[in-house]
């Protein structure tokens, strides 16, 4: 088979389509109907996490140490834990403030200072270096191995390739151009770009399924996953790695790492854009929350076995971070080996369009553009139309990414594992946590605390696994890592203080994060924040009271023209976008906006948020102050302005909570109000019901004086039954009406319940034996007494005996009545033999004339309708309640509870 | 009780417990060599206590709640 075309047909065909889904989701995006504004789309982004170290490097980790390749997804489920406290507050300030990058947010959040931004980003760009060529590492591999099939051959023992033979460089320039088309299409307000998340999000579903594939594949050729375990564990070092032994070494190792990963999913430059920047609606973090780790738990299912089934198949000889591919092939299964391939591609491509857009926008917005507008000069020294240069300088950035990844991979990629190389750049990521985590829960940290953890942090990085990366690249000699530089031992790279016990990712991640850590404190504890970290610090941490506008408090004065910043902001996003939004400004503040007019602060500071959403925060703050004439306001002024709009929002809030009283109360008289309507409706239609037939046989008897005297008497009788019964109607109504008004409580007094269900089945006696009905009494000795009106309770159990007494069957009717005292009130459960009551309906009988719309159970109703909804009123009266439910036989059964203590009296009733 | 509040502690909870349920000390009881249906001991647990820890998060981040607005 003709490998090679084939290979370069798919790869190809993939990139195409991945073209075409981004193009796709761009053009929805533009005509308004977004593609990815759903929380599915938003999970499968985060899912940017997974890269080419899962695909390939997990493996490779889990059959040299076991269980060591899982901390790194443990530590993003706990932040999903933690998501709804720290990721929300994080996508808040970020849509507040339109934030574009991590830098952006912490220059942001330390008084919108550039060189912070600056320096986030010379350290994200240098750290995640070892990442991308981690990536370009993984893409050559594949191909390299796949090309070779069926011979297996590991790509450390090939010959370095020029360039234009090297797969790797054409993946490289492939994605750059990717990067480029998605990703630096134009200047917005807001740097979204949802072409390549909905890119992502196909790759994230590819990625999994390929790996799955080859899961399944591993497991099914062993025999199933029991097969394959007990087979592995006939060699020694299998059940060292089953019985997690790793763990037991090295049980700080795991928290560490767990740790770092937690922290590097927070600070990652792609995890910041998909998470914050790219984020539709703050709402679909809801879902992603579990969504995202059920991702990560799914695609880690099948490392181990996959770990396990190559380790098996390849005694030797093959690295173990090829395994998710040369397995396949040994398997003779190519065409699983070439989704393989595609899952891999998937992976490491996803990730790195994604860090190199989150990179480039960082080094145009944060370095290159702060920097030309520091140059001498006032206006800043940039082009009349300076978006041109913005783009240029992101699409360079893009480049700059690349270039650097594949550099490092060509110079040392070849001697690291995949899992080292991205762990490198972990560490170097998670220095940002510190600032980041105590920016938003800190209100004195400070910037020199901010800028002088991340430098003594990033130092310490530096020091302990980049030198000792250098050594073994031959660029630095063994001398510094054996016996420390100058033979100060305690100084060793991999062993400060001479600190052993851990593997170097640890002892890197604890010592540069404590110095981090230490640094940020105490700088930020020598010195108040000034006045603009001060305004910034309350902003961020107190993110949930203000208002999600910022321009709501404008934390600014001066003087400054219309005109002035309409001209600034066209510069920066064209005439079109800014009549919009100023447009947009005017309608909400009801504002005209004269270019001669002066410009209030809250126009000045609108204007600052939407050049932050295209340059970043700390270049727009430049460019603002280079066209008004500003005033600095004083720390205290900034938190009187601040605390005032605090109140304004806690004040807006409680107005709002009122004013949903309001409208609840007001939906609830309107239901009371339409039932007292449906109410008199229902009772005319019941009383002209007998009414009627008594007319009507009135009627026949008066033109008919003939009428045999047998024919007169059965007719007078119906007339004096359905007078009985309207008579009944009249007086149940009234009863109920007046329990509604509560007007018919009368003193309490106690009483013995079982006294009073005695009484009431002696007063029903006479029918209930004129249908052969059996009543059964179960009650204890002795029943404490129960507080209430004595008429009423009769009234309440001959009610629900006749009610009882209505659905029994003809033959073999039965009633069981059950009192217990229980809990602190006394129980009574009445329950027939009858047909029961649907569950559905068990509310709804206690509703007046509910059998009489319901069409009651065959034919007429005998009663009035009104029955069970007396019954409840005066229990309810009674401080005790009522409930239906199904009884033992089949039939309805009748729970009711009253209270041993006397109900308090009903409220006075005020106008 | 302010409803907010309480699901906020839920999540709190769900965090502390899921470190606690996944990371040493509490792992290493199952770091030995033990099997369950024929697979090691190590792996059924964690994997099931991360389901579990998921099924949480389900759990205390709730459903959505429809935002009420002041005014037409």
């Amino acid at each position: 088979m003709p490998i090679l075309p084939l290979i370069l047909a798919v790869a190809l065909g993939y990139v195409g389509l991945l073209f075409a889904v981004a193009f796709w989701a761009d053009r929805r995006a533009a005509s308004g109907r977004s593609a990815i504004a759903n929380p599915y789309v938003y999970a499968l982004s985060l899912a940017v996490y997974c890269t080419a170290w899962t695909f390939y490097g997990s493996v490779g980790r889990a059959a040299a140490e076991g269980p060591a390749f899982l901390p790194t997804y443990l530590g993003p489920t706990l932040a999903c834990a933690l998501g709804f406290t720290v990721l929300r507050k994080m996508i808040r300030i970020g849509k507040a403030h339109r934030i574009t990058s991590i830098a952006d947010f912490l220059s942001s959040r330390y008084g919108k200072s550039a060189a912070l931004a600056a320096t986030v980003t010379c350290f994200a760009v240098v750290g995640l270096i070892p990442y991308i060529a981690l990536q370009l590492k993984a893409v050559a591999d594949g191909f390299d191995i796949l090309r070779l099939a069926p011979l297996i051959v590991m790509p450390r023992h090939l010959e370095a390739k020029p360039f234009l033979e090297d797969t790797s460089f054409h993946a490289a320039w492939l994605l750059a151009l990717f990067a480029m088309l998605f990703g630096t299409r134009k200047l917005e307000a807001t740097e979204r770009h949802e072409g390549i998340v909905a890119a992502v999000a196909l790759e994230s579903i590819v990625k999994l399924a390929a790996f799955v594939a080859v899961g399944l594949l591993a497991v099914a050729a062993f025999g199933g996953p029991a097969a394959l375990f007990g087979r592995a564990a006939a060699s020694p070092r299998m059940q060292e790695i089953f019985a997690a032994a790793h763990l037991l070494s090295e049980p700080f190792g795991w928290a560490l790492e767990t740790l770092l990963s937690f922290l590097a999913f927070l600070c990652l430059p792609r995890q910041f854009q998909v998470t914050v920047v790219e984020n539709v609606s703050e709402d679909h973090l809801r879902k992603a929350l579990w969504l995202f780790p059920l991702y990560l738990w799914a695609i880690n299912l099948f490392v181990l076995p996959i770990a396990v089934a190559g380790s098996l198949q390849f005694p030797g000889g093959v690295d173990a971070d090829t395994f998710s591919l040369a397995l396949p092939l040994a398997l003779h299964r190519e065409s699983v080996a070439l989704v393989a391939f595609v899952g891999g591609m998937s992976a490491a491509t996803a990730m790195v369009i994604v860090e190199a857009v989150a990179l480039a926008t960082m080094i145009s917005n944060d370095v290159v553009l702060p920097f030309l507008l520091r140059l001498p000069g006032r206006p800043p020294a940039l082009p009349r139309d300076p978006r041109a240069l913005i783009l240029g300088l992101r699409r360079a950035g893009i480049v700059l990414v690349l270039a650097s990844g594949y550099a490092y991979y060509r110079a040392i990629g070849q001697m690291h594992s995949l899992v080292a190389l991205g762990q490198i750049s972990f560490v170097a990521v998670a220095q940002f946590a510190p600032a980041l985590l105590g920016g938003l829960y800190w209100k004195h940290a400070t910037r020199r605390g901010a800028l002088g953890g991340l430098v003594g942090g990033y130092a310490v990085w530096f020091y302990t696994l980049i030198v000792p990366a250098l050594v073994d690249a031959g660029l630095l000699g063994e001398a510094i890592l054996a016996r420390g530089p100058a033979g100060l031992g305690w100084l060793r790279p991999v062993r400060l203080l001479g600190l052993e016990g851990l593997n170097p990712i640890a002892h890197a991640c604890f010592w540069s994060l404590i110095v981090n850590l230490g640094l940020f404190v105490g700088l930020s504890l020598l010195r108040a924040p000034e006045a603009n970290e001060r305004a910034q610090a309350e902003l961020f941490v107190d993110a949930f009271s203000f208002p999600r506008r910022p321009e709501a408090v404008p934390l600014w004065r001066g003087k400054a023209r219309v005109g002035d910043l309409r001209l600034l902001l066209e510069r920066f996003l064209g005439p079109d976008r800014t009549e919009e939004a100023l447009q947009e400004f005017a309608r909400h503040h009801r504002s005209r906006l004269a270019p001669a007019s002066p410009a209030d602060p809250a126009l000045v500071t609108y204007a600052e948020g939407l050049l932050a959403g295209a340059v970043g925060s700390a270049s727009a703050r430049v460019m603002v102050a280079s066209v008004v004439q500003e005033k600095p306001l004083r720390a205290e002024e900034i938190l009187e302005i601040l605390e005032e709009n605090r109140a304004a929002i806690s004040y807006s809030r409680e107005l709002e909570r009122l004013a949903e009283e309001l409208r609840s109360a007001n939906r609830r008289l309107e239901d009371l109000d339409r039932l007292k309507d449906e109410f008199i409706a229902t009772v005319t239609h019941e009383l002209r019901t007998p009414l009627a037939a008594v007319r009507s046989i009135a009627e026949s008897l008066q033109a008919h004086p003939q009428m045999p005297e047998e024919r007169r008497r059965s007719l007078t009788a119906i007339v004096v039954k359905e007078s009985e019964r309207l008579g009944r109607l009249v007086d149940q109504v009234l009863d109920f009406q007046r329990l509604e008004s509560r007007k018919a409580c009368t003193p309490s007094l106690p009483l013995d319940l079982h006294e009073v269900w005695r009484e009431a089945a002696a007063a029903m006696r006479p029918m209930l034996d004129e249908r052969g009905i059996r009543l059964a009494l179960d009650a204890p000795d002795t029943l404490p007494p129960v507080f209430g009106d004595r008429d009423r309770l009769l009234q309440v159990a001959i009610n629900l005996l006749s009610n009882a007494l209505k659905f029994c069957p003809d033959h073999g009717g039965r009633i069981d009545i059950r009192i217990e005292h229980r809990g602190g009130e006394v129980r009574s459960v009445v329950s027939d033999n009858g047909p029961g009551i649907p569950p559905e309906d068990r509310e709804a009988v206690f509703e007046p004339f509910y059998q009489v719309r319901r069409g009651g159970r065959g034919g007429r109703p005998a009663g009035t309708g009104l029955g069970l909804a007396i019954v409840r009123r005066i229990l309810e009266h009674h401080g005790g309640w009522i409930r239906a439910e199904s009884g033992p036989e089949g039939g309805a059964a009748f729970h009711f509870g009253l209270p041993l203590q006397p109900p308090p009296p009903p409220p006075a009733i005020t106008p | 009780m302010d409803p907010d509040a309480n699901r906020n502690d839920r999540k709190r909870i769900v965090f502390l417990l899921g470190c606690f349920l996944l990371q040493p000390p509490f792992l290493t009881l199952f770091a030995r060599p033990a099997e369950v249906l024929g697979l090691p001991l190590f792996y059924v647990y964690l994997y099931l206590a991360w389901a579990g820890l998921i099924v949480l998060i389900a759990l205390a981040a709730g459903r959505g709640k429809p935002r009420g607005r002041l005014g037409p």
